[in-house]
């Protein structure tokens, strides 16, 4: 699985979590939480998706290093390689 | 017989849609049994009946809208007891001063009662500007908008009942407000060893602990669980925590956690879940939008420190939770490090004194230093 | 806008008549106009001047003082293949001939089974305003309007009365033409390709959300002028040109005053009976819950029309008086 597949995977959840939003319009550094108003609710179903989409289980103690497209890409491409 | 009423879905409501009966004529119903489903101005909810008994008529089509307190359906009930119908509350369409046809369809569309509208039109009449003043329409959006995002018409009647509610709160409680700051290491320590041995779907968020201790010191201090109604303090020995949930297209709801003080921590994480999922996607239940006994809300997830809530009526108390934030903190001597959290009380003080509402945030704390027993 | 190189020509509202009339003559040779002083009057209000030079006495025919007479040839004419244009030199008289164009003309084609049309055109002045007194000031263009069998329009502008005419004469039916002799002399411009009109629409003459002013004829430009003193008071005014008063095109007037949800209604007929009362009842039947004020009217005074000056005008609807009701209606009236 390349970047752009992470990329797609994380898109399609966010939009799921957020439908009014246009997660492409995310720049890479934006802090993803504050961008789309999300709540640890449903910050905690992104992380359940991810699990079921990348097979990648997030600790909660690796939450806080995952706030930007740049770096969840990097985070999840070494998990998966 | 009994009839079974348009219930009062929330202080504010006046009148609701039917959007579908559940039930036919002749079924048989029992207590709790959800018979229709009915919009309100915040959502579609299911109604629970609340006697055991047999349909013997439905008097209202779906679609139709009634005022709170009209005959929906006749039950025949087994004990011959004979239940009165609720009032009706006066439907926006009874005022008997001038209103020009107009004003009366915006109204109606608005979900505005003509009793509150002063008119300033020509011989005193209401006419359409009148209505604009009393519930302007909102903006409407870009008309690509996906989702579930809900009509404007809708948006604003959730605006108005949000309006209507905390202004009459305002109007009539005496607030007094009560603040601490609770140093919440044990807990978060404790739950992130908890959260670590758990797959991801088993994990619990910081804010059901909370929920949890809320529980437990409202089991200390009863006075703040229940109501203010026709001049006296009525305290509920159910405990049902309304939780504040904004939606995404803005506004708010505040629907029960049933019986939260029977909930264990991994009950009340599914029960939260549920309910957020189901206040967003629709498909609350009746008992669900009235009958919440307290409030809790928590505006930590935007970095807000410390939350004054309104009191959501007829409750007495409203439970704020800021963000928990690492904080310098002083204990036996030594200057440390902690990660803090500041609760405030909202509390009505027609029903409780600051002594009471000062025990309760005690107790509070006295929980979250021991999580483990939580 | 009055420059000519633009294609534009100025011209009164007399003129643009004549020259309908002179274009219909030159394209049809079965199109012929006939009345009292027509020829070599020119005309009671100059409409025709020239024309019986220019096109002889076989078509432009002058007629004896006798509208029942004449508006009957008229009618005997149409059903015998022409096309004629006859003028009543005022509404006032045409009541002698009422009896020729409600129960012959207006009924020839139903009386006959369908067999006979009657392509007929009756012009003929209306209204007040020009100190003619009680018996030659009256507007009863909405009295006709009452009629199945006819069409009633009635040009407020240069193009409508310079393109209403020919459209007019197409119809199979009889169609009465309701000239405003106070307009005869309003100076404007058309452009010179200007041409026929449909006869059977209104029109939206200026565009506003506040209040929509419905009117017609003479009343139209009053209207226009309120509408524009409102404007600087920040009242946006919707201003509905009729046109037509049969058929009605109530389309026009109620998607108006759904969307504004105030009307008035300025008419220069009285307002008993009044076409004013017709486009009120169906405002009622139609958007009734749109209103957000009762429908206005502003019509003449219910008595005979004075000579004097100063109380002629009086009676007449006027622009001040079409202000000052809009203001109330919209609550502007402090």
């Amino acid at each position: 699985m390349n970047e752009n597949d992470i990329k797609e995977v994380i898109f399609t959840i966010l939009k799921r979590l957020a439908p009014e939003s246009d997660p492409s319009e995310l720049a890479p550094d934006e802090n993803i939480r504050k961008a789309l108003d999300i709540d640890s609710f449903d910050a905690l179903n992104f992380f359940v998706r991810i699990d079921e989409e990348l097979g990648v289980s997030v600790p909660e103690a690796d939450y806080g290093k995952l706030n930007t497209l740049t770096e969840m890409l990097a985070y999840f491409s070494r998990r998966l390689a | 017989m009994a009839e079974f009423c348009m219930p009062s879905l929330g202080s504010d409501m006046q009148a609701g849609t039917l959007i579908e009966w559940r039930v036919q004529q002749g079924d048989r119903v029992r207590r709790r049994d959800v018979i229709a489903v009915v919009e309100t101005d915040k959502a579609a909810i299911e109604i629970e009946v609340y006697e055991d008994g047999v349909i013997e008529s439905l008097l209202v089509e779906p679609g139709e809208k009634v005022a709170v307190g009209t005959a929906m359906a006749v039950i025949g009930t087994e004990s011959a007891v004979k239940e009165q119908a609720m009032p009706a509350i006066s439907a926006p369409g009874m005022h008997r001063g001038k209103v020009s046809p107009y004003a009366r369809t915006l109204a109606a569309a608005r979900g505005v009662d003509l009793n509150m509208v002063i008119g300033t039109g020509p011989e005193g009449a209401i006419c359409a500007a009148d209505i604009e003043q009393a519930a302007p329409a909102e903006p409407a959006k870009p008309a690509e908008q996906p989702g579930e995002v809900a009509e404007p018409t809708q948006r604003a009647a959730m605006r108005r009942a949000i309006a209507s509610a905390m202004a009459r709160s305002k109007r009539e409680i005496p607030h007094y407000y009560l603040q601490t700051r609770i140093d919440m290491h044990r807990t978060l320590q404790w739950l992130a060893s908890e959260n670590a041995q758990r797959p991801i779907k088993e994990r619990i968020l910081p804010v059901v602990p909370l929920i949890r201790a809320v529980a437990l010191a409202l089991g200390e201090v009863p006075e703040l669980n229940g109501y203010w109604l026709d001049d006296h303090h009525r305290i509920s020995e159910a405990m049902h925590i309304g939780f504040v949930i904004a939606l995404r297209q803005g506004g708010l709801m505040a629907p029960a956690i049933l019986h939260a003080d029977a909930l264990g921590l991994d009950e009340l994480m599914t029960a939260l879940r549920d309910l957020i999922q189901r206040a967003r996607s629709g498909g609350l239940r009746s008992t669900e939008m009235t009958d919440a006994t307290v409030t809790i809300t928590s505006l930590g997830d935007l970095g807000v420190e410390t939350v004054y809530g309104i009191i959501y009526p007829p409750q007495v108390a409203l439970v704020g939770f800021g963000k928990i934030i690492e904080q310098p903190w002083a204990e036996d001597g030594m200057l440390g490090i902690r990660p803090v959290l500041t609760a405030t009380l909202a509390a009505d003080h027609r029903a409780t004194d600051g002594h009471r509402g000062a025990q309760f945030l005690d107790a509070l704390n006295r929980y979250l230093q021991e999580p483990e027993k939580l | 806008m009055t420059n000519s190189d633009k294609g534009l020509h100025k011209l009164t509202y007399r003129e643009a008549v004549r020259e309908a009339i002179r274009e219909a003559m030159h394209k049809d040779e079965r199109v012929f106009l006939m009345g009292e002083d027509v020829g070599r009057y020119g005309g009671c209000f100059a409409v025709s001047k020239g024309l019986l030079e220019e096109f002889g006495s076989e078509r432009i025919r002058d007629t004896p003082l006798s509208e029942s007479g004449f508006v009957g040839a008229g009618i005997g004419a149409a059903l015998g293949g022409m096309r004629p244009i006859v003028e009543v030199m005022t509404v006032n008289f045409s009541l002698l001939a009422a009896d020729q164009i409600l129960n012959t003309a207006a009924v020839y084609l139903y009386m006959s089974g369908g067999q006979f049309n009657v392509p007929l055109v009756i012009r003929m002045a209306t209204g007040g305003g020009r100190q003619l007194a009680a018996q030659h000031s009256r507007s009863l263009e909405g009295w006709y309007a009452h009629i199945p069998g006819i069409k009633v329009v009635c040009p407020a502008t240069l193009e409508d009365a310079r393109g209403m005419l020919w459209t007019a004469l197409q119809d199979p039916d009889p169609v009465l033409i309701f000239e405003n002799a106070g307009l005869y002399n309003m100076e404007g411009t058309v452009t010179a390709t200007a041409g026929p009109v449909d006869i059977d629409r209104a029109r939206v003459c200026r565009a506003g959300k506040d209040i929509t002013i419905i009117s017609y004829s003479a009343s139209l430009h009053k209207s226009i002028e309120a509408a524009a003193i409102l404007a600087k008071e920040g009242i946006e005014a919707e201003v509905i040109d009729l046109r037509s008063l049969r058929p009605l095109d109530e389309q026009t007037f109620l998607n108006s005053v759904a969307a504004s949800h105030r009307a008035l209604i300025v008419d220069e007929g009285c307002r008993s009976g009044s076409i004013a009362a017709e486009i009120a009842a169906r405002i009622m039947e139609n958007v009734f819950y749109e209103l957000d004020a009762p429908v206005a009217r502003l019509c003449s005074v219910e008595v005979p029309m004075p000579y004097a000056g100063h109380l002629e005008q009086a009676v007449l609807p006027q622009v001040d008086q079409i202000v000052n009701l809009v203001r109330k209606m919209v609550g502007a009236d402090g």
